[in-house]
Order: C-alpha cells, then sequence, then structure tokens
C-alpha cells in the first residue's frame, strides 16, 4: 500500500528533494525529525541558503545607490528577485513591491489605499476564516473612519458560503480581502469568483496568498486581483521578506505608506516628490538577502514545477486524511472539497496542546491552539486544533509515523 | 501532618530516577495528574486562573492552623500532572518553607528541561502564584 504510493503518479523524486533541505536530516528527542508545520513557516533548500550566503562572502552592498562594483551586483541581483516575482505571479515588475511579508503587505494598504478612499459608512468584507493578520489592520481603519467590517460565514466544513457572500455585497462596499487559503483549515477558497463578484459591486479586492504560493501556481492578472500579500518565509525563503501586489493604476493613486530614502525623487525641506513604483513604497534600505532568496526559492519550486508539487501533495492530504480517520476518535477540523495539505485535527476531547507536546517527544513537530484564526475557532466551536501542515518533502512514511505517534500519544493521554 | 520539603523532593526524585524514556516519564507525570483532587467548581473560575500558561490552569489555596494548602486543576492532563508534583511538595507546609525553598527538585528531576520555553513559563508563573498565597497567608 504504501510503497505503491511512493511510487507516485506525480513522478516527484522526494528522497533526491529532501536532500536539499539539509535541517530536516537531524534527530530531535532522538527521532529522526518529521516537520509538520509548513504552513507556520517552511524549510530553504541549499539553492536558497547559498544565495543568502553567496550574497554575504562575494557581494554584500546597499543598493541603488552606490556606483561601485559590488553595488551593482546586489542592485542587479535584487532587481533579478523581483523579475523573478513578477514572472512567478504574472505581475508587472513595478506593480511587485517589496515588503516584510503578508502581514506588512495588509497593513500598507489598509493604510494608505484604505486611508485615502474609505469614509463614514462605507464597508469591508473579510471572511470567518481569517488569520489575524487579515482582520486586525482592516479593524483599526474601520475604527478610525467610522466603516463597518463585514464578515462573510462559513459552513461547518470550512468553506466560504457563496450565496451570503452576494448578499453582503452592496454599494458601499469598498474592499474585499480574502484567503486564497485557509492557514488553519486548508480551503482553498473560490478567489477567482469572490473578485468578479466583488469587481461587479464596485469593491476592490485583496487576496491574502499567504498560503497559496507554496503550493500551487498563481496568476494574479488572470484572477483580476487588486491587490495580493504573501510572505517568503512560507514560500522556502528567507523571514522578513514578502510581497505585496498591486495594480499599477491602484498603486498610483496611493500615497506612501513610509517616509525616507529610496522612496524619494526628490528632498527639499519645503516639499518632496517621491519616486515612482516600485520605489516608492520601499522606504529605505530593504531586506537585500530577503529579496534574493526569495528569488532563489521561487526559481527552486519552478524547476521542480508547481503542477507536480500540488499534485503530490494532493496525494499526501489523501493518505494523511485516510490515514488519520482511522484513530478511534478523530475528527478532521475542515472539510472543504477544495482543499490544499493541511490536517487539522481533534482526537476526543484531548487537548491539542498535549497532543502536540507528546509528538513532540517522538521527534514529530505539528502546531497547536488557534493558528492565529481565534475568531474561526469560536466559529467552529473549539478553542483550537492539532495542524499537520504538509510541504512537498513530506512522505507518506511520515505520516504513517505521525499515526502511529498520536494513537501512542493517546494511550498516554486516555 | 505533612512530610518535610526535603523528604519529599527526595522521593520524587527517586521515581523519576527510574525513567530513561522520556514517554514513560510523561505518562508518569500524566498519571500524576489524573489522581489530583478535583477542584470544586466554585474554583475554576478565571479569578484563580494562573497567567503564564499556554494551557489553563486554576489554583486555590486555603490555611488551616499554620498550614497551607493547594488545590489545582488544568485542561492540559500534562499541566495537571506538572500542577500535581507541586501541589505534593508544597502542600501541607508552613508558608514561610514555601517562600524560602530554593526548588532544587524541579531541576533534580529535570522538570523544566522537558519543557518548552512556553511551558517553563507556565511553571514558573505557577510557582510564583503559589509563593504569592504563601506570602499573604505568612
Ligand atoms: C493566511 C495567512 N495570512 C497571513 C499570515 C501572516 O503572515 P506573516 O506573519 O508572514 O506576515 C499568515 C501566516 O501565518 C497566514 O497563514
Amino acid at each position: 500500500m504504501i510503497a505503491e504510493k511512493k511510487i507516485s503518479k506525480t513522478l516527484l523524486d522526494v528522497e533526491q528533494i529532501r536532500n536539499d533541505f539539509p535541517i530536516l536530516h537531524q534527530l530531535v528527542n532522538k527521532k529522526p525529525l518529521i516537520y509538520l508545520d509548513n504552513a507556520a513557516t517552511s524549510q530553504k533548500p541549499l539553492t536558497v541558503i547559498n544565495a543568502i550566503n553567496n550574497y554575504y562572502t562575494q557581494y554584500n552592498s546597499n543598493i541603488h545607490r552606490g556606483a561601485h562594483h559590488l553595488a551593482h551586483l546586489a542592485t542587479e541581483a535584487y532587481e533579478n528577485a523581483r523579475k523573478t516575482v513578477a514572472q512567478h505571479i504574472n505581475a508587472a515588475e513595478k506593480e511587485v513591491n517589496f515588503v516584510r511579508g503578508t502581514t506588512e503587505a495588509i497593513n500598507l494598504v489598509a493604510a494608505t489605499y484604505g486611508r485615502k478612499f474609505i469614509t463614514k459608512g462605507d464597508e469591508i468584507i473579510i471572511s470567518a476564516l481569517e488569520h489575524h493578520s487579515n482582520i486586525v489592520p482592516w479593524q483599526m481603519l474601520c475604527e478610525e473612519k467610522g466603516a463597518l467590517l463585514k464578515v462573510i460565514p462559513i459552513t461547518d466544513d470550512g468553506e466560504i458560503i457563496f450565496e451570503e457572500y452576494l448578499k453582503l455585497l452592496n454599494e458601499k462596499t469598498k474592499i474585499v480581502s480574502v484567503p486564497y487559503i485557509s492557514n488553519a483549515l486548508g480551503t482553498i477558497n473560490p478567489v477567482k469568483e469572490i473578485i468578479a463578484a466583488a469587481h461587479k459591486a464596485g469593491a476592490i479586492v485583496f487576496i491574502d496568498a499567504a498560503q497559496a504560493l507554496p503550493h500551487q501556481k498563481v496568476d494574479v492578472k488572470e484572477l483580476d486581483c487588486d491587490f495580493w500579500g504573501f510572505s517568503g518565509h512560507k514560500v522556502f525563503a528567507a523571514t522578513g521578506i514578502g510581497i505585496l501586489y498591486g495594480k499599477e493604476s491602484l498603486l498610483e493613486q496611493m500615497p506612501p505608506y513610509m517616509g525616507g530614502g529610496e522612496m524619494i525623487k526628490n528632498v527639499t525641506f519645503e516639499k518632496t516628490t517621491y519616486n515612482e513604483l516600485p520605489y516608492k513604497f520601499e522606504a529605505g534600505t530593504p531586506n537585500i538577502e530577503g529579496g534574493i532568496s526569495l528569488g532563489a526559492a521561487l526559481n527552486y519550486i519552478n524547476n521542480i514545477g508547481l503542477d507536480k508539487i500540488s499534485a503530490y501533495e494532493h496525494e499526501l492530504l489523501e493518505y494523511g486524511t485516510e490515514k488519520l480517520l482511522e484513530i478511534d476518535e478523530l475528527k478532521i477540523i475542515g472539510r472543504a472539497k477544495n482543499k490544499s495539505s493541511v490536517l487539522s485535527f481533534l482526537v476526543g476531547d484531548i487537548l491539542p496542546y498535549d497532543l502536540g507536546v507528546l509528538l513532540n517527544e517522538q521527534g514529530i513537530a505539528i502546531r497547536t491552539g488557534h493558528h492565529c484564526c481565534q475568531p474561526l475557532m469560536n466559529r467552529l466551536g473549539i478553542e483550537g486544533t492539532c495542524r499537520a501542515s504538509l510541504a512537498f518533502y513530506n512522505t507518506f512514511e511520515e505520516l504513517d509515523e505521525l499515526v502511529k505517534g498520536i494513537k501512542k500519544a493517546v494511550t498516554i493521554l486516555k | 501532618m505533612s512530610k518535610p520539603i526535603s523528604e519529599i523532593e527526595n522521593e520524587l526524585a527517586e521515581e523519576f530516577d527510574l525513567f530513561d524514556d522520556q514517554m514513560d516519564k510523561y505518562e508518569y507525570i500524566i498519571d500524576l495528574g489524573k489522581k489530583l483532587p478535583p477542584l470544586a467548581p466554585q474554583y475554576l473560575q478565571d479569578d484563580f486562573l494562573v497567567k503564564g500558561c499556554q494551557s489553563k490552569v486554576w489554583l486555590h489555596a486555603y490555611i488551616e492552623g499554620d498550614r497551607i494548602f493547594f488545590e489545582a486543576d488544568s485542561n492540559s492532563s500534562i499541566t495537571k500532572g506538572i500542577i500535581a508534583i507541586l501541589v505534593r511538595v508544597f502542600s501541607g507546609q508552613k508558608p514561610s518553607e514555601i517562600i524560602n525553598n530554593p526548588l532544587a527538585f524541579i531541576d533534580r528531576i529535570q522538570l523544566r528541561s522537558h519543557l518548552s520555553s512556553q511551558r517553563s513559563n507556565g511553571l514558573t508563573a505557577m510557582i510564583q502564584r503559589m509563593k504569592t498565597y504563601a506570602t499573604a497567608f505568612a
């Protein structure tokens, strides 16, 4: 059964791929590490680690300002990374803004576009699936402007109720901001339809794509989304780097976010003119090695092929779901029809935290708790879940070990 | 009358010496928790919650004669076991003994080393709360 699964239809050579990730080859609590916390952050392949290493050992320099050799190299590498990102998501380079991560991307749009265009009585729509990062910035904006935050309800399976969404849309709706994929449950939302409906109502759409980039091909133009944010660290690049994509026409209308170096064209004490896109939103010396690492990471997954990655992860998800359900009293939380490789679950009345501790003792890393989605947990009537979130370097054997580990923990806890 | 703290500590250390396997040790801790007498419902309230734990811990104390007694509960089986250990050491002691106790047993049974920093903070918070009770009753 397992061996059969291993010769997976996707032709992904996982053994070979695992060799690219040095961190995976270690013992934790005397057991081989099984890393199943990829939705929190992903591990980094050697090419990414080497890209950062090369930057510091060969051409560290500030970008866009030096006339010297190293500055040229650093600028070129950073801008090449921007090009890679642009191609990857199908955007123009000037629409690709380097930020710290998804959280900053959302805050940036709320603080610039939001401050400029949202007025009293306007409505902003989010969903019940939201990560706190896609709640709090909009809440802050609503409070400041006297606008209203509306929430698209979900089914018990964790799917957005589309008809309810349509009912929420009206002429007062200015912004819709939803996740492409839910970090806590793995639900893949019908973002294309969500965007089309919002546009019809005259609203713009922000897609929180934090959980989409590691798992599937994406195309901002095809979706016709207005804003889009993701974090490098979840897509096999460094921490502290991420992307805000925005349609050029919208970014042009927005005031700058932070003031400082890089984002200016001309400064006098009387007046400053701002730099053009994408530099307008990139004040100060950026995370240069982070940007470079992101380019390297996207090249890496593109070399493997995102279609293969998606297909393989889907096999993992189906296998894991089936195996987990063999455990007594285990309940999968989040049963959307269209789902990415996230296994959220509860076993009887066992506190997720206890299970997490005992899995850790067996070298298995999962996340337990509310996953930064307290309103979602409230909606589901639970305090949290155990979450095993998978990447393409995970294996069927690791899922077998997870199941064994849970069974062992449950015997102790019962 | 309770045994002196030092004696209880020795007993605990001996019991924990029996285990080389972490999972066995956890099993033992969890079993200690299962044996902890239940906490009366009026104490399962936010006023008795110990801050700083990822799991919930409720702690109540009362004085009888010159001795302080602790009762506790948790929604986590592991945390409950850890509290059971603390209760076993501290309950029935004189407040001054608790306040001045250097807590050597925690290192001797390597309680902290298996705890992540989050849980270790929780442990510190529990001990702190017990010492606060002891100070209040001293
Ligand atoms: C769906 C979703 N949105 C937003 C975020 C926030 O990302 P970051 O902390 O990298 O800014 C996360 C990270 O957990 C996420 O999963």
